[in-house]
């Protein structure tokens, strides 16, 4: 099996090595302009991979143009204000600091909290360019931090895919991976997330361990080992590597595919990259601690052993002897891991599986034990229909690219399968890991598109030019077919070839019309600015969270404690500079949910509670006014199940009505008194939203709510913007007992 | 307050028993007529006097007193002479200067008028005096709820304050609404409609001080500007741009309680009648890529007209202000160059703009305008009609090495009043204007040079 995988290395060899050759060799023929076919072959290369760098950035900048130059949605708030006191404060502070503004009272430790790269990137971007006298501002690198590092993984998924396949195929991925839904919904222009970079980080650590494993090289596996590392700055998903690189080495194990080049490939990028992962505090030992990374560990030991099996093996020289030897050595090795891992669980050494990797294993694990998962929308199983509207084609292309990958088995093309398979699964269970199986779906269906697409032009231009066979390098196999086919020469068959193309090039052109408009209606809006069409088809912005948010800024003391759901902490911190109770980093369960249960609770109740935490002011989200419909109250059972999770004096039968949730008249008395209720209605009934409907009717729900008669005792509205989006309440302090 | 005004007079009084100013009583005023507006949170009092010189030397020029709670607020001070008669009326502006007396009493503030020409014993002259002062109305209740009326004080005195003897005098105080809670009555004083006649009063003695309070409605827009920092970058290359960063308040009463959406928006009438929402700012004319946005966002509530005389840029702040509430923002645009930079005819040049602040009828507690010349000036001066305090910077902006002469001009309490040109010379050699192109030109081919020298030079240890 090992010799299977040798014509195929050498083979990419050759075309490695041709490329400094034609890079010398064109700048040679100075005295004709007329270029080599090799030459205009580089040009052509070098110029669609210029283009698609280009397209790629071009294309995340809807955002900018249909609204603003602005940060999106929720965590990158947050990585926007860490950003900027990195800039501001430089990188020690940075890490030693100590946020009081959230998570009041008990803080956070934001240094040793996060994955510092993307913030690090930010910044280096931000400085180099101030050194290069470009006085541009934080918040625009910050923006486009995210296009720019899609480009960036372009050429990444160019170079990858010649690895794997060849130089089409790479052309190919990077151009679908460019403008692919499902890599642009987290990578458009305001979206400075922590994906941003670490797709990038991601792909560039495959491809570097993957070109590690076709050369042996250890250069190679260095590269990989720091692709690795920064990949575990930026994202908590590095623990996607650390165990589909393990798994990966196991096939090649099982499938006798070891070599001398992946062990060298493997043992260094995984001790060198667990040692530099550990520079991360969040990171810290996990390497060694924690159940997810025991796979790793695993590996690797099993690859000393094979090594060392082999040496005896070697020395031995004989085949009864060896085997018995095999024996002993399998069944210790297998006897001493799993004792050690036993003593080490037991112990508490070895922390079990987090309940996030256990949701990501079982789908409906999160649904029964971690409410607090299972209520984030982009931790749902996927659907269909979104597979389908980030993919399209893609994902008929896929099980093609398998085809073609499992028939032209090598060490990469394993690793590609692999990576498809796997991720696709993970996709499968989680919305938003779709994200992370994106490179790999672009470059299997790369390959797909780039087999097929050579097979049929080679079709046609042999039937031309019969004696010209070897103008066209590394066809391969597929040359080989076609030839075969040719002899058969059957009448239609350069007619269908012409149809086939034509139907590829369709398909493809459909594929980058969904894309663009998947990119400029959906994927590009900062969901802080919410735009509707007007009844003229004029375009309305309700811009109520910025207001709301600046209105705190600069109307509230600044010691103001903001009680809100955690998912406005982030925001709120940011955009409105005040402490709040909870955010998006959702590191304290408990304190979540007592937020959740004085959202549940009678207002005197939740009184208590909210003097206990210190609240200044509540800020709620509701969309009853404008039909915003991912408001607080449709939020609120989640509250209620969060809450009741730790504090079993809220049930969640007791804001259902026969298992329905209800806000009008039907409701349940609990849910029509509950403070959530009172602040998202109050003095709503006054108010006639819709034409010729009864006033208090609530747009996003689309009933006459049920309790129109709301007083408040121990809160008062504050501030409620424009079209009634967020509503600012102010906690008054206790009245005089006398 | 009052006691304190009280207080005041008495020792007023006091002096001018004394009655040491030799000098002060060589004029006298024949007939004072002052007319004070206090429609808006600026209040402007316009003074017609008749000078009259019983001295036996010519007087060049006059004094004007301000008592100290005026003094400290006053904006602007400007005089005119009027001479001819009714229909061939020509105005003169006059030198109007602060000065310090060494006896005035308490405290007291004055301004120099300087007379076109020396005024001769037994002469008249017409003055008109305009003078401005901010700050000057006192929001009482100090605290209002959304439902409420802005009611405010304003402190004044029935005859005017000066140094010399005034033969008769009358006072006109113009409120906004009918509502006046209460005045002050110093007899003979009467209310009609909007308007507090004060007078008349006959043969005042100088220093003469009869506090008066009125007690009425404004509902005004109390925008005050606490500080605004406007920074107008000259490129050479065409344009001028023009950034301002405002920190703007309600500087009337305080909002007290609860704000509430459904009041606010269905009886606009009556709910929050002291609160702004909509500001104005006049801008030049051509203006283009006019942005209005804050520290976290663009704000999408504005809307802008542009004329051939000037632009009109109407905006609204993310909230409406109520009494103590505050918004920061920043409104930027861009000139064409050729309207505002000349040449003067020693060669250097002067970029000639308006100072003050662009948004109408607010006050600017603190102005600070920055000019930031293109790199390579040298010289810089600014001229101005008025003080303010000038000093120098250096700002670095893309693709500068030394940094650009900034010249930063400051002044405090200004109104729309102050909106008048000034100018800043200065020297610059055109050469300069190449020196960023010629940068990225050299740096380009730098890549390409070092790309070049990159694929010819073999950097392989072993020869293939």
């Amino acid at each position: 099996m090992g010799g299977k995988s040798e014509p195929t290395k050498s083979e990419s060899m050759a075309t490695k090595t041709t490329n400094p050759d034609l890079l010398n060799s064109s700048f040679f023929p100075f005295k004709s302009l007329k270029l080599k076919t090799k030459q205009q072959e580089l040009l052509l290369r070098i110029s669609i991979l210029g283009l698609v760098y280009i397209l790629a950035f071009i294309a995340r900048l809807f955002s900018v143009l249909r609204y603003e130059s602005m940060i999106h949605e929720f965590d990158p708030y947050f990585n926007y204000r860490t950003t900027l006191f990195l800039t501001e404060k430089g990188f020690y502070e940075f890490w030693n600091w100590f946020d009081s503004e959230s998570w009041y009272p008990l803080g956070r430790i934001i240094g040793g909290t996060l994955y510092p790269g993307l913030m690090v990137t930010a910044a280096l971007i931000y400085w180099t360019l101030r050194f290069l006298r470009f006085f541009v501002h934080i918040r625009e690198v910050c923006v486009l931090t995210a296009p720019f590092f899609a480009s960036n993984t372009t050429l990444v998924a160019y170079f990858f895919g010649k690895e794997i396949w060849d130089t089409g195929a790479g052309l190919v991925a990077a151009v679908l991976i460019a403008i692919c839904p499902g890599y642009i919904s987290r990578s458009v222009a305001g979206s400075y997330d922590n994906e941003a970079v670490a797709i990038f980080a991601l792909l560039l650590t495959f491809y570097l361990f993957v070109k590690a494993v076709n050369t042996g090289s250890l250069a190679w596996a260095l590269g990989s080992a720091f692709g690795y590392f920064y990949m575990v700055s930026a994202w908590g998903g590095y623990v996607f590597i650390i165990n589909l690189v393990p798994l990966y080495v196991l096939v090649l194990l099982i499938t006798g595919r070891y070599s001398m080049r992946l062990y060298i490939a493997y043992n260094c990028m995984y001790i060198l990259g667990m040692l530099l992962a550990m520079q991360i505090r969040f990171v810290g030992f996990q390497h060694v601690q924690s159940g997810e990374h025991m796979g790793a560990m695993g590996v690797f030991l099993l690859m000393q052993v094979f090594y060392f099996l082999d040496w005896v093996k070697y020395q031995l020289n004989d085949t009864k002897l060896f085997q018995t030897f095999l024996r002993i050595t399998v069944t210790s090795a297998i006897l001493v891991g799993g004792i050690a891992l036993g003593v080490g669980t037991a112990s508490g050494y070895i922390s079990p599986w987090t309940g996030r990797f256990y949701s990501l294993l079982d789908p409906t694990y999160a649904k029964d034990h971690i409410p607090i998962i299972a209520s984030v929308s982009e931790h749902q199983p996927t659907a269909w229909s979104s597979f389908m509207f980030d993919y399209h084609i893609l994902l008929f292309l896929f099980p093609a690219g398998l085809y073609f990958c499992f028939k032209r088995l090598t060490d990469a093309t394993i690793f590609i399968v692999m990576y498809g398979l796997t991720s696709l699964y993970f996709a499968g269970v989680m919305v938003r890991l779709i994200l992370v199986a994106t490179p790999a779906v672009c470059l299997i269906s790369a390959i797909a598109v780039s087999a097929t697409v050579k097979n049929l032009t080679s079709l046609l231009r042999t039937k031309q030019k019969v004696s010209q066979t070897g103008s066209t390098k590394g066809a391969g196999s597929s040359k080989a077919s076609s030839k075969v086919t040719l002899d058969q020469s059957q009448p239609f068959q350069k007619n269908g070839a012409i149809a086939l193309l034509l139907g590829v090039f369709y398909l493809l052109s459909r594929y980058a019309i969904h894309c663009t408009w998947v990119t400029s209606e959906a994927y590009s809006s900062p969901s802080i600015v919410l735009a509707a069409r007007g009844a003229h088809g004029n375009r309305i912005i309700f811009d109520d969270y910025r207001e709301a948010y600046y209105w705190l800024r600069q109307n509230t003391p600044t010691d103001a404690k903001i009680m809100s759901w955690w998912d406005y902490g982030y925001q709120i911190t940011a955009m409105g500079n005040r402490t709040v109770i909870v955010d998006n980093n959702t590191w304290n369960n408990t304190h979540i949910a007592t937020v959740g249960r004085a959202m549940s609770s009678y207002e005197d109740e939740a009184y208590d509670i909210m003097r206990s935490l210190d609240v200044n002011y509540v800020l709620v989200v509701f969309g009853g006014v404008t039909g915003y419909s991912s408001d607080d109250i449709n939020k609120f059972l989640w509250m209620v199940r969060i809450g009741g999770g730790v504090f079993p004096v809220i049930k969640e039968p007791d804001y259902l009505v026969n298992g329905e949730f209800r806000v009008d008249k039907g409701a349940s008395p609990k849910m029509l008194n509950c403070l959530m209720y009172k602040l998202c209605y109050y003095r709503f009934g006054e108010l006639t939203t819709e034409y010729g409907k009864p006033p208090g009717y609530d747009r996003a729900r689309g009933v006459e709510i049920g309790n129109k008669d709301i007083k408040l005792e121990h809160l008062e509205e504050a501030y409620t913007t424009s079209n009634w989006i967020v509503r600012i309440y102010r906690v008054k302090p206790p009245t005089n007992r006398l | 307050m009052a006691a304190r005004i009280w207080i005041f007079s008495v020792v007023v009084a006091v002096f001018l028993s004394i009655s040491a100013f030799s000098s002060a009583q060589d004029l006298q005023i024949v007939n004072a007529e002052r007319r004070i507006d206090l429609s808006s949170h600026i209040v402007k009092a316009f003074l017609t006097l008749k000078v009259e010189n019983i001295g036996k030397d010519p007087a060049a020029e006059m004094l004007l007193a301000f008592p100290p709670t005026q003094i400290k607020n006053l904006a602007m001070v400007q005089a005119l002479a009027i001479t001819g008669k009714k229909k061939k009326k020509t105005y003169l502006p006059l030198d109007v200067k602060p000065t310090e007396q060494s006896d005035a009493p308490n405290d007291t503030g004055y301004y120099r008028v300087k007379f076109i020409s020396p005024l001769g014993p037994g002469e008249t002259v017409s003055l008109e005096v305009l003078y401005i002062l901010t700050h000057s109305l006192e929001p009482f209740p100090v605290e209002i709820t959304q439902s409420e009326s802005q009611l405010v004080y304003y402190h004044d005195s029935a005859v005017i304050l000066s140094p010399y003897h005034i033969k008769q005098q009358t006072t006109f105080v113009k409120t906004p609404t009918t509502r006046v809670e209460s005045f002050t009555s110093i007899e003979p004083a009467n209310r009609a409609g909007k308007e507090i006649k004060y007078g008349p009063y006959e043969n005042r003695a100088s220093y003469s001080y009869t506090p008066v309070i009125i007690h009425f409605e404004n509902n005004s827009p109390f925008a005050v500007v606490e500080e605004l920092v406007r920074e107008i970058e000259i490129s050479h290359w065409g344009s001028l741009q023009i950034t301002e960063n405002y920190r703007l308040t309600h500087g009337g009463a305080r909002h007290k309680g609860v704000f509430s959406r459904v009041d606010y928006q269905s009886k606009r009438s009556v709910s929050g009648a002291s609160s702004f929402n909509a500001l104005l700012a006049v801008l030049p004319p051509r203006v283009n890529s006019v942005y209005y946005r804050d520290n976290i966002g663009n704000i999408s509530t504005s809307h802008l007209r542009t004329g051939f005389r000037k632009s009109e840029l109407e905006f609204e702040p993310r909230y409406p202000l109520f009494g103590g509430w505050s918004a920061t923002f920043v409104i930027g645009y861009r000139v064409p160059l050729e309207d505002y930079l000349f040449e003067a005819s020693d060669g250097r040049r002067y970029l000639n703009f308006t100072f003050g602040c662009p948004l109408v009828e607010t006050i600017v507690n603190k102005l600070t305008l920055k000019v930031v010349l293109p790199e390579g000036s040298k010289d810089p001066s600014a001229v101005l009609p008025f003080t303010v305090n000038q000093e120098l910077e250096v700002k670095y902006s893309y693709l500068d090495i030394v940094g650009r002469t900034v010249v930063v001009l400051q002044k405090d309490n200004v109104v729309p009043t102050h909106n008048v040109p000034f100018q800043v010379y200065y020297t610059f050699k055109p050469i300069y204007m190449l020196a960023e192109p010629f940068m990225l030109v050299s740096a380009f081919f730098l890549v390409f040079v070092a790309s070049l020298a990159y694929v010819h030079i073999d950097l392989n240890i072993v020869r293939k």
